[in-house]
């Protein structure tokens, strides 16, 4: 894909709150061309993280997303050192997987 | 990719990665809810999620601007502190595809998330939890869009 996801992870508590910029089109299939051919949907439609490599969070999405996804969620019971890992999946089965650590 | 040794390589390799990726048949079969992505109203996203008609609760929240400025990015928080929650979703009312996004609530993390989506028009926007029990329970927020954000 374009451009790698920019992962941050801080720790805030016993938790970590986990902030994630995609970089992705996110096309809703709604969007007509310069020659009035709509523009397939093109969007991601999966997104997973994982702690330490502990699968912790599944979230699907529509083409409602917007381009350029952002994305927040908080792991419980993390700290810093511990690795996040994000991966996606979009509807045309192409997938990208980045990693940070918590800080 | 010249000799048949490197193309097995890169074969397994693929293989691998789209195994990891989850695309063993099951798995990505059960994975993305294409009922519910496609739903056009609120009830039947929720009859979709497998949930009963939505109840409102004060023990769900939505936080998203009274004015979007600019439809195609529009942020949102949904959480509940509700115990018992299988997923959380977002849903525009007046979208085109009602249902925007679904997270997920595991013990590992809290039920709170945020993302952007994009509005087609002012229009309520509902936060809704879906408890393991199939109750639905939403807060909603009306929020007004200056310009819209699905293009065309």
């Amino acid at each position: 894909m374009a451009d790698p996801m920019r992962i941050r992870a801080q720790a805030s508590g016993s938790n970590a709150v986990v902030r994630v910029l995609m970089s992705h089109e996110m096309e809703t299939g709604q969007r007509k061309d310069a020659s009035g051919k709509t523009i397939p949907a093109w969007f991601i439609s999966e997104v997973s993280a994982t702690h330490n490599g502990k699968p912790v969070m599944t979230a699907e999405w529509g083409p409602a997303v917007a381009k350029n996804p952002f994305l927040q969620f908080t792991v419980k019971g993390a700290k810093a050192g511990d690795k996040i890992a994000v991966t996606w999946k979009d509807n045309k089965g192409e997938t990208r997987t980045d990693e940070a650590t918590v800080s | 990719m010249h000799t048949r040794r490197e193309i097995l390589r890169h074969s397994a390799a693929v293989a691998g990665l789209l195994a990891t990726a989850g695309l063993l048949p099951r798995e990505a079969q059960a994975a993305w809810n294409q009922a519910a992505f496609e739903a056009k109203n609120i009830a039947e996203a929720a009859k979709a999620l497998g949930a009963s008609a939505p109840a409102e609760s004060k023990d769900v929240t939505l936080t998203a601007p009274d004015i979007a400025e600019n439809g195609a990015v529009v942020p949102f928080t949904i959480a509940t502190t509700l115990p018992n929650v299988k997923f959380v979703a977002l849903m525009i009312e007046k979208n085109p595809n009602v249902l925007a996004a679904k997270f997920d609530v595991t013990p590992a993390v809290e039920a709170n998330f945020g993302t952007r989506a994009k509005m087609g028009q002012s229009s309520d926007v509902y936060a809704v939890a879906i408890t393991n029990d199939g109750k639905a329970l939403y807060a909603k927020k009306e929020v007004k869009v200056t310009l819209g954000g699905c293009g065309g």
